[in-house]
């Protein structure tokens, strides 16, 4: 009887997808789908967070008060971005604290381009270009997901993400039109992070564990490689407006396919770094048990100031 | 009748995926008359496909005055904005 409950249920769940109609967070979902959302989300959400950090390091650093006033502004965004992203995954029921504790205990990734260093200011450049670019590729599909919470939080978000690309963009353009040394630099930067990039939009078709499914319940809309030869295209013509060398040699324009043809991904240094042993991992988290800790005073005083509040109504 | 009836605001999704936007207010004794009321008085013409209804006193608001205090500190920051970039010519997808 039950079962038969469910399977109907289950049918009707996936007629609602298959028509374009959105699930609300009191719909009956398969447990499945509730989870791979809250995965989905809150690793996205500490993305956000986590990607805070190599930005967040420049901001004292910066050359001029402009840029300085920029980049606080954008690193304000994410963190806003992490918030409207765990603020949907608790929709589905999954608390804050038991996220942020999947986040510390390993259970819970994030986007592995964030446990690369940003070691110059041409890196704020290219994360601005390259990382918030690619981040748009992947997250435009995303307002058009399944999930209404999760797509209306992607449409608000893809509108911040515009200036943080724009941004990124500005400095590598300032920095590839200055002096020699501006342009190595901006070069040198480049030559860091495009692969990285790559590497975002996850394993390559053929080795995608999670895609399938995730299509049929339309929470993913294009392959991984889809999104990767989009992010491709986009980014070479600016590249070369640049005036700076993509770091592949068998890049090349296919006239037949009308997108660029590009070398082998490094897929051992991927799984390296989401294993754990990328050039930032333990410090990255560790900064952020470090932050979490160091703010429980806070998250206990407003819960004591809340009680002494309902204390005194009650009187 | 001395004591009026609790004042509610009434928010109608119009549509699966969009947000509640709100649409009115209403008197009603309860949450449970209130919900029965909006749905007599804001969606008699399928308006809707979910209702919100929410005590207006649990409504906590920021004052017409106190909108400079708000958000007037957005105003110095047009580096937020996209087009405040001046992009060289011909780049695309940005
Ligand atoms: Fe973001
Ligand atoms: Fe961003």
């Amino acid at each position: 009887m039950a079962e038969i409950q469910v399977d109907v249920q289950a049918r009707r769940f996936q007629e609602r997808i298959d028509a374009e109609v959105r699930i609300e967070p009191k719909d009956w979902m398969p447990d499945a789908y509730r989870k791979t959302l809250i995965r989905q989300i809150s690793q996205h959400a500490h993305s956000e967070i986590i990607g805070m950090q190599p930005e967040g390091g420049w901001i004292t650093r910066a050359p001029s008060l402009r840029r300085k006033l920029i980049l606080l502004s954008k690193v304000q965004d994410e963190g806003g971005h992490g918030l409207y992203l765990y603020s949907a995954a608790e929709t589905l029921g999954a608390s804050r604290a038991s996220m942020i504790d999947a986040l510390h205990s390993g259970r819970a990734k994030y986007s592995s381009i964030f446990n690369y260093p940003a070691l110059t200011w041409a890196d704020i450049g290219a994360i601005g270009w390259l990382v918030d670019s690619a981040a748009i590729v992947n997250q435009v599909p995303l307002q058009r997901c399944s999930f209404g919470p999760y797509a209306r939080a992607m449409v608000r978000i893809c509108k911040e993400e515009s200036f943080h690309q724009r941004q990124g963009y500005e400095i590598m353009y300032t920095l590839a039109t200055g002096s020699a040394d501006q342009k190595a630099m901006a070069q040198d930067a480049l030559n860091r992070w495009w692969w990285p990039s790559l590497m975002m939009f996850g394993p390559s078709d053929a080795d995608s564990a999670h895609s399938s499914q995730s299509m049929a319940w339309k929470i993913k809309r294009f392959s991984n490689d889809e999104l990767r030869q989009k992010f491709i295209d986009q980014a070479v013509p600016q590249a070369d407006i640049l005036g700076l060398e993509v770091p592949d040699t068998e890049l090349a324009w296919d006239e037949q396919t009308q997108h660029y043809r590009y070398g082998a991904i490094d897929w051992d240094e991927f799984n390296r770094v989401v294993r754990g042993d990328g050039p930032c991992n333990r410090q990255r988290l560790a900064e952020h048990k470090r932050v979490h800790e160091a703010g429980a005073w806070v998250r206990e005083a407003v819960v004591a100031y809340d009680r002494k509040h309902q204390d005194q109504s009650d009187v | 009748m001395s004591e009026p009836m609790p004042l509610f605001e009434v928010f109608v999704r119009s549509k699966r995926g969009l947000e509640h936007r709100h649409v009115g207010s209403l008197r009603a004794q309860d949450a449970e008359m209130a919900m029965q009321y909006a749905r007599e008085i804001y969606t008699r013409r399928q308006e809707g496909v979910s209702l919100w209804v929410v005590r207006s006193g649990d409504i906590v608001a920021s004052q017409e005055e106190d909108a400079a205090a708000f958000f007037d500190p957005a105003d110095d920051k047009p580096y937020r904005q996209a087009t405040y970039y001046d992009l060289p010519e011909g780049v695309k997808n940005l």
